[in-house]
C-alpha cells in the first residue's frame, strides 16, 4: 500500500510534481503512466525517500520510507537499469545489497537464477547490455522479498521474451497479494499488464482508474454506417430516423455516417422501418493508446517538430516553391488523435482549455469531429488517409486542418 | 549518529489513515525470510564487500605500496651507497617521508571513489534505496576505508622504516622509540585521515574529478602560492602557509620540518583530526538535507 498525499516537487522554479494525491493497493499491479518528463521518475523517487517533497507526504504501509525498520524487506526497486558500479560483478553487487539489509547471502543466487543472470554472476556489469542491466536491477528489487514493489520502465532494453517474462513476473508478485507500482510511457504495455491505472501529465494527476473503467470511458466505440452513394436523400432519411431514436449521427467526409448511442442491431432494425439500403454497418472501436495519448497531448513536454533542414538547403531561387512538410511531423492534432467530443479531453485536463467534465462517448455532445479515432483496417480511403498521412501526400493540407480545436490546444498549453 | 533528522516533518499526519484500514498495515503477503532490525554492522560489511569488489581499489592501493616501498628503498639505497653522505643527525625514517608523499595521493583518490563513483554511476541510489538512513551509510564507509587505508598504509610504512633502518644502520642515528611510534603509526593516522577527509570531500562534491582535484590542491596549493609571496609585509602569511601545507605537517612526524615554529610533535594529526570532524559533520548534514 502506498499513499501519497498532496505530494508537491519544485526544482528551482520548475515544478515537476504538483498535488499529487493517490493510493496503490496490494494485489493488483499499478501502472504509473504519463509522457517523457511528466515526473513518474520524481514521484518514485520521493516514494523512495531519495527527494524530499516540497509539499505533502508519501508513506508505505503507513510509513514514510525513511522511518521504515528494513527498508529493503519491505520495498524493492528498480530505478534505473544502470544504477550499478560497472566495475562490480553482478554476485557482488546483489551481496553487498543483501549484507546492507541482513538478507541471507543465498538468496543472491536464488534472485539470479529468477533472473536468468546466473551464468554471467561473475562478470563485471560494465558489459551488460540494456536488458541485462534491468534484469540485474530486477533482481535486485526482488532480493529482499518485499511486499511493495516499485519498477520504473521494467521492460526497457528487453527482447520481446524479456517483455513476456517482466509482465507474467509482474503479474505473480500481484497475485501473491504484493503492491507492484510500475511506471511506463506505454499505454499498450501497460493495457496488458496493469489492473489499475494512473496517469499524470505535467506532474497532475489526469486520471487514476481501474483498466476496464479506463477503457470503457475512452475506447471510442461508434459504428459506420453507409448508405448507396447514389441516393443522398436516402442518408438524410436514415440520419433523422437515427437521431430521433436517440442516436447521435455525424456525416464522415467520404458520406458515411458516423452513430453512436445506439447498438448495431437496432441501427440495421431502424433502417429497415426508414426502407433504407445499407452498404456498410461496421463497429468500431478507438484503441486505448490513441485514448491515452489524447489524454496526455496537452501535457506533453518534448514534442517533435519538422526538421525543415534550413541549415543544409541552397536558398530557393525566387518564385520557387518551398517544399511540402511532411504530414506526421510535429504537427499538433495529427500525432493525437482529436478529443471524441466537443469539449476537449475526457477528463477534466488541467491544460485544455475547456476543462469537460468526463462524459461516457456515447452521450450526445454536439457535433463530432470526423477526423476523431480514426478507424482501424477497414476504414475507407480518406478516413484510412487521415489515420496514415504520411503514406499519401495528397492528404497533407488536410491533416492539419482536420483538428482545428487542438491546434490550439498547445498554445493553450505552454 | 548524532545528525540524524527526521527527513519528512509532514509525514506523521498521514500515518494514523492507513493503520485504521482493514487487513494491518500489510495485507496480502509476508515473506517467509526472517526481518532482522539492521545496524551499522550489516552497513559495513556490505562496504566492506564494496570495496573489495572494485579494480580502483587495487590499482589505487597497489600503486601507493609500490610508490612508497619503491621510493623508499631507492633513497636508502643511495644513501647507503654514497659513503660520503651524511643524514646531518637525522634518523634512517625520515627518508620514508618521499615516498608517502607521493603516496598519499593514492590514498586521497581511493578515499573520493568510494563516495564519488556511487553518485558517478548511479549506484548512490540503490544504495540509499536498500539503507535510508543515510549517515549509517556514510559512517560505513568512513570506516572502512579508515580502516583499510590506515592498516595498508601501517604495513607499508613499517616495512620500509625497518629496511631503511637495517641498511643504514652504520651511517645514522638509531632512531627512538618515540621515532618510530611517530614514522610509522603517526603518519599511517595522518595519511588514513585525510584519505577519510577526502571521502567525505567526495560525498559533498559528489563527483570524482572535481573531488580528486580540490584535495590534491589542499595537499599542493599552500607551498606553491608560498612561493610566490616575496613581499616582506607577507612574510607571516607564507611562513604559515609553509608551516601548515600538508607536507610539512607530514614531515614533522619524522621531525625534519621545513621551518621553525609552527606545529610540532603530533600536532598535524589533531589538526587533521580536527578538519576530518567537521568535515564529517557537514557532509552528514548535507546529506540529509539533500536529494540523492
Amino acid at each position: 500500500m502506498i499513499e501519497a498525499v498532496g505530494l508537491t516537487k519544485r526544482y528551482g522554479d520548475k515544478t515537476a510534481v504538483y498535488n499529487l494525491s493517490f493510493q496503490v493497493r496490494p494485489g493488483a499491479v499499478t501502472g504509473f503512466l504519463g509522457p517523457n518528463g511528466s515526473g513518474k521518475s520524481t514521484t518514485m523517487r520521493m516514494i523512495l525517500g531519495l527527494d524530499n517533497p516540497t509539499a505533502g507526504s508519501v508513506t508505505i504501509g503507513g510509513y514514510p520510507y525513511r522511518k521504515l525498520p528494513n527498508a529493503a524487506r519491505q520495498v524493492g526497486a528498480l530505478l534505473d537499469a544502470k544504477a550499478v558500479h560497472g566495475g562490480r560483478s553482478a554476485r557482488n553487487h546483489l551481496l553487498s545489497l543483501a549484507q546492507l539489509s541482513a538478507i541471507p547471502a543465498r538468496r543472491v543466487d536464488e534472485v539470479l537464477g529468477v533472473v536468468g543472470l546466473q551464468d554471467v554472476a561473475g562478470k563485471r556489469s560494465k558489459g551488460f547490455s540494456l536488458g541485462m542491466g534491468q534484469r540485474l536491477g530486477i533482481a535486485a528489487a526482488l532480493l529482499g522479498d518485499p511486499q511493495v514493489l516499485l519498477f520504473d520502465e521494467p521492460v526497457n532494453g528487453l527482447d520481446p521474451e524479456g517483455i513476456l517474462w517482466v509482465r507474467n513476473l509482474m503479474k505473480s508478485l500481484a497475485a501473491e497479494g504484493r503492491t507492484v507500482f510500475v511506471s511506463s510511457h506505454l499505454m499498450s504495455e501497460m493495457a496488458l499488464t496493469a489492473d489499475h491505472l494512473i496517469v499524470i501529465g505535467r506532474g497532475q494527476l489526469l486520471s487514476d482508474m481501474s483498466v476496464t473503467d479506463f477503457i470503457s470511458a475512452n475506447s471510442a466505440d461508434f459504428a459506420r454506417v453507409r448508405t448507396p452513394d447514389t441516393e443522398p436523400q436516402q442518408r438524410e432519411k436514415l440520419s433523422s430516423a437515427l437521431t430521433e431514436a436517440g442516436g447521435h449521427v455525424l456525416p464522415e467526409q467520404d458520406g458515411a455516417l458516423r452513430v453512436t448511442g445506439l447498438p448495431l442491431p437496432r441501427i440495421s432494425d431502424l433502417a429497415h422501418e426508414a426502407d433504407v439500403r445499407l452498404w456498410e454497418l461496421s463497429p468500431h472501436q478507438a484503441s486505448l493508446e490513441e485514448a491515452y495519448m489524447r489524454m496526455t497531448q496537452g501535457a506533453v513536454d518534448y514534442r517533435s517538430t519538422t526538421d525543415q533542414k534550413a541549415g543544409l538547403q541552397q536558398p530557393l531561387p525566387p518564385g520557387a516553391q518551398p517544399p511540402m512538410p511532411v504530414p506526421g511531423q510535429g504537427q499538433p492534432g495529427w500525432y493525437a488523435p482529436p478529443p471524441p467530443q466537443q469539449g476537449g479531453a475526457p477528463f477534466a485536463n488541467p491544460y485544455g482549455a475547456q476543462g469537460a467534465p468526463a462524459r461516457p462517448y456515447g452521450a450526445p455532445q454536439g457535433p463530432y469531429n470526423p477526423y476523431a479515432a480514426p478507424a482501424p483496417a477497414p476504414a475507407p480511403a480518406p478516413a484510412a488517409e487521415s489515420s496514415q498521412p504520411a503514406s499519401a501526400p495528397a492528404a497533407a493540407p488536410a491533416a492539419p486542418a482536420s483538428a482545428p480545436a487542438d491546434l490550439t490546444k498547445p498554445e493553450d498549453a505552454r | 549518529m548524532s545528525t540524524h533528522q527526521p527527513p519528512m516533518p509532514q509525514a506523521p499526519q498521514a500515518a494514523p489513515d492507513w493503520q485504521a484500514a482493514p487487513g494491518g498495515p500489510y495485507p496480502g503477503y509476508t515473506s517467509p525470510i526472517p526481518v532482522v532490525r539492521t545496524n551499522l554492522r550489516h552497513a559495513i560489511t556490505s562496504e566492506w564487500t564494496k570495496i573489495r569488489s572494485v579494480r580502483s581499489t587495487m590499482w589505487t592501493l597497489g600503486v601507493f605500496v609500490l610508490l612508497v616501498v619503491g621510493i623508499g628503498l631507492l633513497a636508502a639505497a643511495v644513501v647507503s651507497g654514497s659513503s660520503s653522505e651524511d643524514l646531518g643527525g637525522q634518523n634512517a625514517l625520515s627518508l620514508g617521508f618521499f615516498g608517502l608523499l607521493l603516496g598519499c595521493i593514492c590514498i586521497i583518490t581511493l578515499g573520493v571513489l568510494t563516495t564519488a563513483s556511487e553518485y558517478g554511476t548511479g549506484m548512490i541510489r540503490t544504495t540509499m534505496v536498500a539503507c535510508p538512513s543515510r549517515v549509517r551509510v556514510l559512517a560505513a564507509k568512513s570506516i572502512v576505508f579508515f580502516a583499510v587505508a590506515f592498516v595498508i598504509t601501517l604495513a607499508t610504512s613499517s616495512f620500509v622504516a625497518m629496511t631503511q633502518v637495517s641498511m643504514l644502520g652504520h651511517s645514522a642515528r638509531t632512531p627512538t622509540g618515540g621515532e618510530w611510534l611517530k614514522a610509522t603509526v603517526g603518519v599511517s593516522l595522518y595519511i588514513a585521515l585525510l584519505g577519510l577527509l577526502s571521502l567525505l570531500v567526495g560525498s559533498v562534491i559528489r563527483h570524482s574529478a572535481g573531488a580528486i582535484t580540490i584535495m590534491i590542491g589542499a595537499v599542493l596549493a599552500p607551498l606553491v602560492i608560498a612561493l610566490f609571496m616575496f613581499s616582506s609585509q607577507l612574510e607571516k602569511v607564507r611562513t604559515a602557509l609553509f608551516e601548515y601545507s600538508i607536507p610539512n605537517q607530514m614531515s614533522i612526524f619524522y621531525s625534519n620540518s621545513l621551518g621553525d615554529g609552527g606545529p610540532s610533535g603530533w600536532d598535524p594529526l589533531w589538526i587533521v583530526l580536527g578538519v576530518t570532524a567537521v568535515a564529517f559533520a557537514g557532509a552528514c548534514a548535507l546529506l540529509e538535507k539533500r536529494d540523492v
